[in-house]
This record gives structure tokens, C-alpha cells and sequence, in this order.
């Protein structure tokens, strides 16, 4: 969720460069970065369920099988 | 003008502060779906209708679904009722409802004002059209593959694998009908009878 938050003000940034040169091109690069982040939290989400049917938690200190 | 874009832009820090300190899943949710609202009338204000109609129905509409869903399903059983429950009470959706109103107000005296609102450099959605299959279009067919690639990797991630073959009713409608006398309901089900 902080994840969508930081992309959403990247888009803004870009969308406001847009507007203030008044070029389209900031509106084209957030459609892109709106595509990136519907693809990033459909997988996201997928990893978070897979996570939980195995382990039965999400805190990220249970996940701890990799011995290192 | 220049009040509306602050007033929006003070409600999306806001929330997006509210969002940031919220200890529970469903409460920082709503107020994330406040924040991008607020953030798609700000583009608004900035002149770039186009895109704030698409964050409202891609990031407010699609995504923030999928995330409910998604926190929801996770909280399976009489335990996950007893939680939204207690999620839903009347004093959590009161400051997301709150910020709501505010930008709904605003929205209100925005679009009363007709195009007005847009005069500085708006950006039309038929400028952004043809810089996007002009320009860039390599750049959208590499957005369709990451999409198709998302597609396949939420697919392959949420796949279960079958335990136990589905049990299959309903095969031969008409003998099932027949054998529940009649009624179309308890056909389709694996009992034949009503029991009470």
C-alpha cells in the first residue's frame, strides 16, 4: 500500500511537469506508470496469498526458511 | 481555482498521513482510497481531466478492490466475522466519509463552473491519444507485455493445486429435477429434500 502511495506521487510529479509546460507527455507517462502498478499488485497480491495458505501469517519475521 | 488545488492537495496529505499511521489493514485501505480520490482532483485542477478519470476507474476503482478483496479473503471464518465487525463501526468511517464529503463538495462547485475550471494549458484527452500512439508506441506495447506478464504470474501464484476431485451435481438436470420433485433449487444442490 506505501508502494502505491510513492507511485502515485512519482505520477503526480510527472502530471504536473505536464501541466506546466503544457505537454502531454506527463500524462502519457503516468498511463505507463499506472500500467506498472495495476501489474505490480495483481502479482504482489498473489505472493501475499501464497504466503499466507503456507505459512499462516503475513509477518515477514515468520518467513525465515532460508538458511543464510 | 487556486483553492480548490490546495484544499485537494491538503485532504490527499491528510489522508495519505492517516493511511501511513493506521495500525489496522481495512482502516488504512479507506483511507488510501480518500487519498487517491483527492489526488485525482487535484489532476483535475491542474488540467488533466483525462488521467483523473483514470485514476478514479483504474487506481480507485480496480486496484483498491482488489485490495479489499484480497485483506477480506484473508480473514476466513468466524474469526474474520467477529473482526469486520469490528472494523465497520460507525467511528472508523467517519473521518474517511469526512475527507470524502469534503472533495465531493468540491467536485460539485468544479463542475457547476463548467469548463472554467480547466482554462490554464489544459491538457485534452485527444493530445494525450496521439502522443501515445505516436511517440509512444513502443512504450504501450511494452506496457500490454508487462500486463500480460502480470496476468500470468498472478495466475501461476494463485493457483491451488486440487486436493480432492470437485464433486460434480447437477449432471443429468432433468433426472435431478425429477428427483426433487420439481423444484429447480434443491436440483442443483446435494441435497434433494429440505431439511429445517
Amino acid at each position: 500500500m506505501s508502494l502505491e502511495v510513492m507511485l502515485n506521487a512519482a505520477g503526480l510529479a510527472f502530471v504536473v511537469a505536464g501541466a506546466r509546460w503544457h505537454q502531454a507527455d506527463g500524462q502519457v507517462v503516468f498511463l505507463f506508470i499506472l500500467a506498472m502498478a495495476a501489474a505490480e499488485v495483481a502479482v504482489g497480491l498473489a505472493l501475499v496469498r501464497q504466503i499466507y495458505e503456507r505459512f499462516r501469517s503475513l509477518d515477514a519475521d515468520a518467513l525465515s526458511e532460508m538458511r543464510g | 481555482m487556486e483553492l480548490a488545488f490546495y484544499i485537494a492537495g491538503a485532504v490527499a496529505v491528510i489522508a495519505t498521513f492517516l493511511m501511513l499511521t493506521r495500525v489496522n489493514v481495512v482502516h488504512a485501505l479507506l483511507y488510501l482510497i480518500v487519498s487517491l480520490l483527492a489526488v485525482a482532483v487535484v489532476f483535475y485542477t491542474l488540467g488533466a481531466p483525462f488521467v483523473a478519470a483514470l485514476e478514479v476507474i483504474v487506481y480507485a476503482g480496480a486496484i483498491m478492490v482488489l485490495f479489499v478483496f484480497v485483506v477480506m479473503m484473508l480473514n476466513l471464518g468466524e474469526h474474520g466475522v467477529e473482526l469486520e465487525k469490528q472494523w465497520l463501526t460507525p467511528g472508523i468511517w467517519t473521518g474517511p466519509a469526512l475527507l470524502a464529503g469534503i472533495l465531493i463538495i468540491e467536485v460539485f462547485y468544479l463542475v457547476r463552473g463548467g469548463t472554467a475550471g480547466l482554462a490554464t494549458g489544459a491538457v485534452e484527452p485527444k493530445e494525450v491519444g496521439i502522443a501515445l500512439f505516436g511517440p509512444y508506441l513502443i512504450g504501450v506495447e511494452l506496457a500490454s507485455m508487462l500486463l500480460l506478464a502480470g496476468l500470468v504470474g498472478a495466475y501461476h501464484l494463485g493457483f491451488r493445486k486440487v486436493e480432492k476431485p470437485e464433486i460434480q451435481y447437477g449432471r443429468y438436470t432433468a433426472e435431478r429435477r425429477a428427483a426433487a420433485s420439481g423444484n429447480p433449487v434443491l436440483a442443483g444442490t446435494d441435497q434433494l429434500a429440505r431439511t429445517p
